[in-house]
């Protein structure tokens, strides 16, 4: 057994992970019949004789499957392409006819792309059709695969349409990896292929693991890790993966290709076959299905009623703030970019409009509008409003929706006259004469601690209406002369 | 001729099919497997350069259903065909194969 050391030094050395996303679609109903596609029902309470495999039934493919994989497959920038399935046969409990229906050479999408927030594109080979397998429970030995005493099958998900989407060994680390799932999951969701939820277990990721020297171009052995249940698993298991496969090459011995297990409990992975113990899948056309060859009308009317991609969105809003895509992409994650356009073609100040969305929204819009957060926005760039009675409305609209003007009116926040304001400053200054002449005489620091003294105190004498950059600047006038 | 597949490749088919085959069975099916793609190589004296590859006997392509739920099995109905059951699902032995 390997013993893997926290401090292992991974300098000098290259992570290369190619990841296989297995994302169940949003259908009614099951792949290849008619029985309810659902999650969290009875156990086997969703069958019927072609989702048990019992003799004699077959299979009728359904075409909202179709639909949604070619809808992912034009997401992705694939080519959709005639396709034929294919019988994937072994034996395990989870398939009771002891072969699975999928697609192997001729995958019904081939050879596209999925960019990442910071602009790489990664290469995805295929997303080709597939249907679920049953759930298998493994009773006894803490619920191990290795260790348990017998199992117990829902075959609720056995027939439920998924989407593999293979991608190319492109990423580079733990990072790179949860970029790319949240991102693929991010468009499954837009485009409402999938739910994408990986709690319940309709996104899986299998990930492909190997390393390298720096500056080497030849591919490591891989192993692949499977049973990864959330984006933390997968950086988790990633980097679990790596040291261990570091340590055997370092001390000089060769890694030996594997399925591993990830046990999140003891954040390792188990060995669950070698290479030679590998499945022998026998693929061969499945004789039960004719070939789908989806007709160029038909996907150009799915290319059309496709909304617009997260990508799309993060170029067009860096666009209309004038900054790179990167910078857009938290706004963009939280579906937040209709607000900033809305915001920025009214004329708010950008820099403001991003503030807020970045830092002022972090629990959510409530009740906000992206109408109401482009007034606001508007009034505070022509200095109607200051920063902080900005943020004060936003909350409030966020909390009860209705008009920042109205807000703004009820809590009293009108611009103040500046002569209005000079006067209380001039009243503060000489009811603290102390703290002034420290003020004048201090040094950088102490000019700061008394700036900050002084402005709290006219905030508090004006009920937060005046802006703490105009007092800052009567300050500093007042003290230069 | 040689032959066209071994008596050790016949028993790693066996045993992907979960098929326990005697000695005498491993012969037999060794010779009639071979008779087989003996056959099957016939087609290799034909050119072909000009038939499109073919998945199905049938020139028929998209067949699709729409995507409308039925009524499926009673969990009755369905519990009756398991070997065992436990909390409504299907009780199997530890899964083989496995190793940790």
């Amino acid at each position: 057994m390997v013993k893997i050391l926290n401090s292992l030094d991974i300098k000098g050395w290259e992570t290369v992970i190619g990841l296989e996303v297995h994302a169940e679609l949003a259908t009614k109903t099951k792949m290849f019949s008619s029985a309810l596609n659902s999650f969290g029902g009875e156990p086997n309470s969703n069958t019927d004789p072609v989702s048990l495999g019992l003799p004699g039934s077959l299979p009728v493919l359904n075409e909202k499957a179709v639909e949604l994989a070619i809808r992912v497959g034009l997401a992705l920038n694939c080519q959709v392409q005639k396709s034929v399935f294919a019988r994937k046969n072994y034996f395990y409990p989870d398939m009771p006819k002891a072969y699975q229906i999928s697609q192997f050479d001729l995958p019904i999408n081939k050879e596209g792309w999925l960019e990442l927030p910071d602009g790489r594109r990664i290469g995805i080979e295929r997303a080709h059709l597939e249907e679920d397998t049953g759930k298998i429970t493994h009773i006894g030995g803490g619920g191990r695969i290795h260790e348990a005493s017998y199992s117990l099958i829902d075959y609720n998900r056995s027939g439920v349409p998924l989407i593999e989407i293979v991608g190319a060994p492109e990423l580079r680390g733990p990072d790179d990896a949860r970029d790319y799932v949240s991102e693929l999951r991010s468009i499954l969701v837009t485009i409402g292929a999938s739910d994408g939820k990986m709690e319940e277990g309709s996104l899986r990721v299998d990930c492909n693991v190997s390393v390298r020297r720096d500056g080497t171009e030849e591919l490591g052995t891989r192993c692949e890790i499977k049973n990864i249940n959330s984006l933390r698993s997968l950086g988790r298991a990633i980097e679990y993966e790596a040291k261990r496969q570091i340590e055997i090459i370092e001390s000089g011995q060769e890694i030996e290709q594997q399925t591993r297990h990830w046990d999140e409990a003891e954040g390792r992975t188990h060995k669950l076959r070698s290479k030679e113990e590998a499945f022998d899948y026998r693929y061969f056309p499945e004789p039960d299905l004719v070939p789908v060859e989806p007709s160029e009308e038909w996907i150009k009317e799915i290319a059309n009623s496709l909304p617009p991609l997260p990508r799309d969105r993060r170029h067009l809003l860096a666009e209309a703030i004038g900054v790179e895509p990167t910078e857009t992409s938290l706004i963009v994650e939280r579906d937040l970019d209709t607000f900033a356009l809305q915001a920025i073609s009214s004329n708010a100040d950008k820099n403001r409009v991003l503030v807020h969305l970045e830092n002022n929204l972090a629990d959510g819009i409530g009740k906000l509008t992206p109408e109401a957060f482009a007034s606001l926005t508007v009034m505070e760039t022509n200095g109607e409003l200051t920063a902080t009675q900005t943020k004060r409305v936003l909350a409030d609209l966020v909390e009860s929706g209705g008009d920042p003007q109205g807000i703004a009116k009820s809590h009293g926040f009108e611009s103040m006259d500046n002569s209005e304001l000079e006067e209380i400053v001039e009243r503060i200054i000489s009811e603290n004469s102390d703290d002034w002449l420290s003020y004048i005489n201090g040094d950088e620091t102490e000019r700061k601690k008394k700036s900050g003294f002084f402005v709290g105190l006219i905030m508090k004498e004006t009920s937060g209406q005046a802006d703490g950059k105009i007092v800052n600047q009567i300050l500093s006038a007042k003290a230069e002369n | 001729m040689v032959q066209r597949i071994s008596r050790e490749e016949v028993a790693h088919v066996a045993r992907l099919a979960q098929l326990a085959l005697s000695e005498d069975e491993l012969d037999s099916f060794t010779s009639q497997l071979a008779a087989v793609l003996d056959h099957a190589a016939d087609l290799e004296a034909l050119n072909v350069d000009d038939v499109e590859p073919s998945t199905h006997p049938f020139p028929l392509k998209n067949i699709l259903r729409s995507d409308e739920p039925s009524e499926g099995f009673e969990i009755e109905e369905v519990l009756e065909v398991a070997p065992e059951v436990e909390e409504g699902q299907f009780r199997v032995p530890p899964i083989l194969g496995e190793s940790s």
